[in-house]
């Protein structure tokens, strides 16, 4: 049994109580003493050429403190990209300018325009109404294969096409790739679209950018998953402000699922207006705004082929996937389709040859970045149902195609250039099939059918990798930055201990689990630890919480500093007790001499740290406090299984969960009530993916879906409970915990899980249906069950 | 501008409001009560959800000035004056009921309002009454198990937490 609120207690989370209390500090809750306000004017067309804009109008309204439009910017870098995609090639991606407002044209539905800062957001608001556009509409790109066609208008007119890169990976697999797939016994194909998506954090984006004219310091609060990418892209990228003048701070943040990752126009535009206009200036996202600025995910389009011998073992797999980046490259997109989905094409399974092709491709959409998973879930889905596809197809049983084709030594190779370093896919597929009762599914079906319903059953297995990154990796595949991650522990006089890190908590409740693994390293109570994360003037520079990699990553760098601050307080301890170092030991909050029972607290000796009355000053100085940096040696390979049952209604096409089973290996865990809360959460977004939620565009680029009226969000009714295990552990090996990541698993591995459910409950009613595309609507299934 | 004037969290109150203020804005920026949160603009998400004369109302859906005289109870108001959590606020937090604490305080006061109405929900009536509730973070599961812990129910059968 874990040790009281040690490592692997489900300790009750601290951070609750204000949450639940109404006072937790989210950036809309911040407000600063002289603020002003701004409202973008956006565009509501999708595609636009600026021939004018007059602001004289809305100048002159009450309360209106300036106007700003691209020209104010002119000069002034635009949003960065901090990934360069090379393509097959060996060129570099197309990468368009983007400026913080728009600058000649305008390229997507609510691209900004212009500015108004005013006394109050409803002043702001009636300026803008005010302003006078004079702009020519161009035809709107809005299909992904119409973008790529001869002769297509251009998003950007200063680059080639519409095609920002033609990916292959591995180039030199391709043609053998080739050759097995055409000499096989048997190929499986399959055509799917990932669907576009909305990652509808609770709370919408805000930004307050502050000013201090004395000082020169500019201070930006921002709804972010990450402050110091923030301070970094936009201070030396975007308004050359250098770091030690500006402070970003991300407080209390309602969820990311990494649409709070990127560096946004909204926050480049309040920092500087904080200068240009002397006050502070706050933006607040509406929920209609949002979903036409924050970046949208997902949206490929997808030909997977599958080539399989007569045993079923699988021989090659290619796939080929036109990715949607948008009308301009969000932080991170360019990794996505690419190194975040490429790489992950092995799944679970030995497959010798892979090719996997990517044309990433500029819209007048909403530009297209990381969500849950991020390439990942896009990489298990067209894997885990060209699988199931395949075992209908040869009638295997789906399970145990899957079994025969899995890995099952470690280290793993893939042909796709990641190295596995554990798993166990038998292992936690034997767990599924207890959890979910595969074995009951014949009678539950029974029943179902008694009551008119058609019940399906699927599985799917998924494999992430998680823990991003190490730096001299990511930076050969074209990261514009480290990916390491830092803590400082700062161990103060009577003992209590204030833990600086780079991760940033958004839900993931680091404030309880952090601590967790420092009290056990020492053996101190959990309650005298405490966590700061989301200022970059109290943290060390740190890469911010995304990718699954806050404990793998910074909770390493946390380790790592616990270590350093352990060995200094053993060697002040050996002077207290005039004993050896190495004969120190600490156990329970207590340093003992071995053989002896001579014994000192950890109190004492933190005291002495600071009272250095009697220590070893010519040895070392007097303080606790250690810095570490953390730079993994590999990714992390968290995997699991997952099952779905569902009942179709034949009348409707309604879809209805029965229940969904999740066994997930996450390597070692430290507090499992966390774990499994990130594991549900990830579950519902997946089911909100494969039957509710779609980002629909218009042929003009109108988004269609783009509030709650007509984007479906899962709700309470949508959802079962969830039966989810994580008893199949094994850990990793390179991370001094042990731990892999849990926060995407249940967004990746989830949508599988669920069409394939639904295509097995028509197939068992006999319908020739082997493929829905998601989301799996009544109408969509309605219509493959009476096509 | 006009003040609008009402009770909230047992204290008597005023505050400056415009005609189109929404009571969520005079709870925000008029009185500093920032627990109720404005998730959208649609009347969808649930995250404003406060209490007017013992009703569950989406704040973001009613004007300030509808509300004058009203008793109002917002998420401040739940627990004790000494800051004991009240039986549903304990739940979320045994039952891990919340990550990114953003839609909590809509989902607390709903489901203080439906306990209120049906002591002991079952399953099905806690996801029905939560239709007008989003949470992104949680998938609801832990939601569900607090509200029916807060009923009173014995929830320990529910799979994992
Ligand atoms: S803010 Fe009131 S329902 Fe969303
Ligand atoms: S806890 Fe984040 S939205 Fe519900």
């Amino acid at each position: 049994m874990p040790k009281d609120g040690g490592i692997g207690a489900s300790t009750k989370r601290r951070e609750d109580v204000r949450f639940l209390t109404g006072q937790g500090n989210y950036t809309d809750d911040i407000n600063i003493a002289g603020q002003a306000y701004v409202h973008f004017l956006r565009s509501d067309m999708a595609h636009g050429r600026i021939n004018a804009i007059d602001t004289a109008a809305a100048a002159a309204m009450p309360g209106v403190v300036r106007i700003f439009t691209g020209a104010d910017f002119e000069g002034i870098g635009g949003l960065p990209c901090g990934w360069q995609v090379t393509d097959r090639f060996g060129e570099p991606m197309q990468e368009p300018a983007h400026p913080v407002l728009a600058q000649g044209k305008v390229r997507h539905v609510g691209d900004p325009i212009a500015a108004v800062v005013a006394e109050t957001p409803e002043q702001a608001r009636d300026a803008a109404e005010a302003i006078v556009v004079d702009i020519t509409e161009l035809p709107a790109v809005v299909d992904m294969r119409a973008a790529l066609a001869e002769g297509a208008t251009k998003v950007h007119d200063d680059l080639k096409s519409n095609l920002c890169y033609d990916w292959g990976f591995v180039e030199d697999n391709r043609e053998a790739v080739d050759a097995a797939i055409k000499g096989a016994h048997h190929v499986t194909t399959l055509e799917l679209v990932n669907n576009r998506l909305v990652a509808n954090p609770m709370e919408p984006r805000v930004a307050v950018g502050d000013y201090n004219r004395a000082t020169d310091e500019h201070t930006l609060y921002t709804t972010s998953q990450n402050p110091h990418v923030i301070r970094l892209l936009m201070g030396a990228f975007v308004l050359g402000i250098p770091e030690h003048k500006l402070r970003v701070v991300a407080p209390d943040v309602g969820g990311g699922f990494g649409s709070k990752i990127f560096h946004y126009a909204e926050e480049a535009f309040c920092t500087f207006a904080a200068k240009a206009c002397n006050r502070p200036v706050k933006w607040t996202a509406s929920r209609s705004e949002a979903f036409i600025t924050d970046a949208h995910g997902r949206d490929h389009v997808t030909k997977i082929e599958l080539a399989l011998d007569e045993e079923g073992n699988f021989l090659a797999l290619r796939t080929e996937t036109l990715a949607n980046m948008g009308a301009y490259l969000s932080t991170f997109a360019p990794s996505v389709p690419t190194w975040l989905h490429g790489t992950l094409m092995a799944g679970n399974y030995k497959t010798p040859l892979i090719y996997v092709n990517v044309k990433a491709v500029f819209t007048n959409t909403v530009p297209v970045d990381a969500y849950r998973g991020a390439g990942r879930p896009e990489a298990t889905y067209q894997l885990e149902r060209v699988i199931d596809k395949a075992a209908r197809e040869l009638g295997m049983d789906p399970i145990a195609l899957r079994r025969k084709n899995f890995v099952t030594e470690f280290p793993y190779a893939t042909p796709v250039a990641v190295e596995y370093d554990t798993g166990d896919y038998v292992a936690t597929m034997d767990k599924l099939e207890e959890i979910a009762d595969i074995a009951g599914f014949a009678d539950r079906w029974e029943k179902s059918q008694d009551d008119g319903k058609l019940r399906g059953l699927g599985v799917n297995c998924y494999i992430e990798a998680c823990g991003i990154a190490p730096s001299n990796l990511v930076g050969q595949l074209g990261a514009r930055a480290g990916l390491y991650d830092a803590a400082t522990v700062r161990v103060n006089a009577t003992g209590s201990i204030s833990v600086m890190v780079g991760a940033h908590s958004h839900g993931q409740g680091h404030e309880t689990s952090f601590p967790q693994v420092v009290a056990e390293m020492i053996g101190i109570d959990p309650s005298q630890v405490e966590i700061v994360h989301g200022d970059s003037s109290k943290i060390p520079f740190g890469m911010g919480t995304y990718g699954s990699r806050s404990i793998a990553v910074c909770g390493s760098a946390m380790v790592r500093a616990t270590e350093k601050i352990i060995n200094k307080a053993k060697k002040i301890a050996a002077h207290l007790m005039e004993a050896s170092e190495a004969d120190i030991e600490l156990k329970d909050g207590q340093f003992t001499v071995a053989g002896t029972d001579k014994s000192v607290a950890w109190g004492d000796v933190t005291l002495a740290a600071y009272v250095p009355h009697n220590y070893p000053l010519e040895e070392i100085e007097p303080g606790l406090e250690e810095t570490a940096f953390y730079d993994p040696a590999n990714f992390t390979y968290p995997a699991g299984a997952y099952a779905c049952e569902v009942e179709v209604d034949p009348e409707t096409g309604k879809v209805t969960i029965c229940s969904f089973a999740a066994a997930d290996d996450f390597g070692n865990i430290i507090n499992p009530m966390i774990v499994d809360g990130q594991v549900h959460g990830g579950i519902g977004q997946g089911i909100g993916q494969a039957l509710l939620e779609n980002a629909v565009y218009d042929e003009n680029g109108q988004l269609l879906s783009g509030s709650y009226m007509d984007y479906a969000m899962p709700r309470a009714d949508d959802v079962p409970f969830y039966v989810v295990d994580h008893s199949c552990q094994t850990p990793c090996t390179h991370n001094p915990l042990g731990v892999k990541g849990c926060g995407e698993a249940g967004a990746i591995g989830s949508p599988p899980a669920v069409v394939n459910a639904v295509i097995d409950a028509l197939q068992r009613a006999g319908k020739d249906v082997s493929h829905i595309d998601m989301p799996l609507t009544p109408a969509r299934v309605w219509a493959a069950m009476n096509g | 501008m006009p003040k609008v004037s009402m009770t909230v969290n047992g204290k008597a109150v005023s505050a400056e409001a415009e005609g189109r203020t929404l009571l969520s804005s005079y709870l925000r920026e008029g009185l500093g009560l920032t627990g109720t949160h404005v998730g959208c603009d649609t009347s969808q998400c649930g995250a404003c959800v406060v209490h007017v004369d013992g009703k569950a109302v989406k704040s973001c859906t009613m004007f300030a000035a509808e509300a004058e005289g009203a008793e109002v109870t917002t998420i401040e108001g739940m627990a004790a004056p000494d800051g004991t959590l009240n039986a549903i606020q304990q739940a979320f937090q045994d039952h891990h009921g919340l990550q990114c604490g953003f839609c909590t305080p809509g989902m607390v006061m709903s489901a203080a309002a439906l306990l209120e109405e049906n002591p002991t929900p079952t399953e099905a009536e806690v996801r029905h009454y939560l239709e007008g509730n989003i949470c992104r973070c949680t998938g609801y599961h832990n939601i569900v198990k607090a509200i029916l812990a807060a009923s009173g129910q014995d929830v320990s059968g529910i799979a994992a937490e």
